[in-house]
């Protein structure tokens, strides 16, 4: 207050700081914002009006058309979706966390060795796997099933890494040995005593799976032929490439992008705190 | 909470701890127990498919007598690596991808750690709501960003290109020299606040004190953050490069997408395009050579860039 010029300049950088946020403020929400409006309208409304501004609303017609559409496959595709990415992240998440805590809290021999190789598992691009995958399950006659997703979609070895780290630092050794001398066994100490003191890393853990599988294109679209086992993606991706010969789908495919997105953008905003722990413990090392 | 502490205090007392400390843990069959449900399928689902790449790539498929004999598969030790290095299709892959990454990454990293330095100043106002509107695209998957992108790419659709057309700019967004830098745009939207949380995560776990010096100093705001904080996060500036390289190099649903819309994009855009192509028309033993040169690629310059910077900072 005592040095007016210094106040001035703070005045001036204060207000480029906001105007700076402002624009990338718009840059990040336009794309989802023109959605929202694109899926208001009617098909004939997405060419013929201002691809910013409200026309006629008819949200709830291009709702019923979406879940009705070939038989209401996008249900369909959308409980595929719950199945891979929430089910595939949840099972992923527990095997993790058993890994990540044996890891951390037990001395055998061949430890480090263990967690070296599933620590090299992280830097291995995942859609390097997707075609030797790809044959593998092709002879085993696991292809175009539910498996040939979900299974792969389970193993993170990112997530034993974090669990690893959240297992040190959340459960202390004396708890499991106090534990152990009441005559609890490892599993019942593992879940009924470090389980809950890991309960807010094992949300993060989960979040990082359930985005990866989310966002996993390439195996789902690589493993299966059959519509009824698509993810969502994999199915907007499909009726996407037909919008050319039949135009109809157009509005289809924008409603369906919105409707897949909104729940996830709804989690992530409750849980954004889980994201935070998450991503300081991994750029700890 | 009360029922773990006293059993707590009664471990620290009881001599009987102690000899479970100095000796005990679990038996060997516990211990495979928690490590075998990952670790099985992490065996099944990385290390064999990983195996199998690198034996199917030094395969190769001959015919007996001509054109029409039997086919059979043999041994061709580096033969399929050849292929890939004469393949032009994959250098100009590599090329294209290259030239994308040396531009869109530090481009998504200097706008991702500016929005990190900002929302640490005390500059801002709404900053948890800037944060989190940075971060929701990444909870939009690579196909539906792509998807929603390429209406705002489209002439007739977009909204932008309207605007554009407006003050007299005509933009081609899927024309042969832009079409690049749009796909380039999506992975920018895409990831830019998923970096930029995890340098505001390190920023945060600075401690107070060691700005406070600088600004008995007088110091200012743009010095403390280029100065101070930025050497003091270089770790995790680090690792959100490896993670665009690794990310780079993969890339797939986005130039699919827009695949769909543009003739500018060919089926082998990517190096990851070129290997899905070349599988699609049966030749495996190729399309694994090209995948393991691009995951050797990967490892290359992910461990160079580590190296490298770690020299620098005398590490």
């Amino acid at each position: 207050m005592s040095n007016p010029s210094i106040n001035r300049e703070s005045q001036v950088s204060r207000t480029a700081a906001m105007a700076l946020m402002l624009l990338l403020a718009i840059y990040f929400l336009l794309p989802i914002y023109f959605l929202i409006v694109a899926a208001t309208k009617p098909q004939g409304d997405l060419a013929a009006t201002n691809g910013l501004t409200f026309s006629h609303f008819n949200l709830f017609e291009n709702l019923r058309v979406l879940f009705t559409r070939s038989d209401g496959i996008f249900g369909r595709w959308a409980l595929n979706t719950v199945i891979y990415a929430v089910l595939g992240a949840a099972v992923g998440t527990l095997i993790s966390a058993l890994c990540g805590y044996a890891l951390a809290k037990f001395r055998f021999r061949g430890r480090e060795f263990l967690f070296s190789v599933i620590l090299g598992g992280v830097l291995v691009p995942t859609t390097a796997l997707a075609l030797p995958l790809f044959l593998l399950f092709s002879a085993t006659g696991i292809v175009n099933t539910y498996f040939a997703v979900f299974l792969p979609s389970i193993v993170s070895p990112f997530g034993v890494y974090l669990a690893r780290i959240f297992a040190n630092a959340a459960v202390p050794q004396e708890l499991l040995e106090s534990a152990r001398l009441d005559g609890a066994g490892e599993f019942r100490t593992f879940f009924s005593v470090a389980f809950k003191l890991m309960t807010p890393s094992l949300v993060t853990i989960f979040l990082f799976q359930f985005v990866a599988i989310w966002n996993n294109f390439f195996l789902p679209m690589v493993m299966l032929q059959k519509e009824s086992l698509f993810p969502i993606t994999l199915g907007l991706y499909e009726w996407n490439g037909q919008t050319a010969r039949a135009p109809l789908l157009q509005e289809s495919v924008i409603t369906g992008s919105l409707v897949s997105i909104v729940p996830v953008i709804i989690l992530f905003i409750l849980l954004q705190r889980f994201w935070r722990t998450g991503l300081a413990a991994g750029s700890l090392k | 909470m009360t029922d773990i502490a006293t059993r707590a205090s009664r471990v620290v007392a009881s001599p009987g701890g102690r000899r479970r400390l100095n000796g005990g843990g679990p038996r060997a069959g516990t211990i495979v127990a928690f490590v075998i449900p990952f670790f099985l399928p992490f065996v099944l689902f990385y290390l064999v498919p990983v195996g199998y790449a690198l034996w199917q790539s030094v395969r190769v498929v001959r015919r007996t007598g001509g054109q029409y004999g039997t086919s059979y598969t043999t041994f061709g030790g580096f033969e399929q690596y050849g292929k890939v290095f004469q393949n032009d299709e994959f250098w100009s892959s590599v090329g294209r991808i290259g030239l994308f990454g040396i531009v869109q990454v530090p481009v998504m990293l200097f706008v991702a750690l500016t929005i990190a330095l900002l929302l640490d100043t005390p500059l801002l106002r709404l900053k948890s709501v800037f944060r989190i509107t940075a971060f929701m695209p990444y909870a939009v998957p690579g196909v539906i960003a792509a998807i929603m992108w390429s209406y705002l790419y489209s002439p007739q659709l977009s909204p932008v290109v309207d605007l554009l057309n407006g003050i007299g700019l005509h933009p081609d967004f899927l024309g042969p020299g832009a079409v690049l830098w749009s796909a380039a745009n999506i992975s920018t939207w895409l990831w830019t606040g998923y970096n930029m949380l995890i340098m505001f995560s390190a920023l945060q776990s600075i401690p107070q004190e060691l700005y406070e010096a600088a600004k008995l100093d007088g110091a200012s705001n743009w010095t403390i953050a280029w100065q101070i904080k930025v050497p003091i996060i270089a770790p995790s500036i680090v690792l959100t490069t490896v993670f665009s390289i690794i990310g780079t190099l993969q890339l797939y649903a986005e130039p699919a997408v827009l695949r769909q819309i543009s003739s500018n994009i060919s089926s082998t855009f990517t190096p990851n395009m070129l290997a899905y192509a070349v599988a699609s028309g049966n030749n495996y033993q190729q399309a694994a050579a090209i995948s393991v040169v691009i995951a050797v690629i990967t490892f290359v310059l992910s461990f160079g860039f580590m190296r490298l910077t770690s020299k620098r900072a005398g590490l």
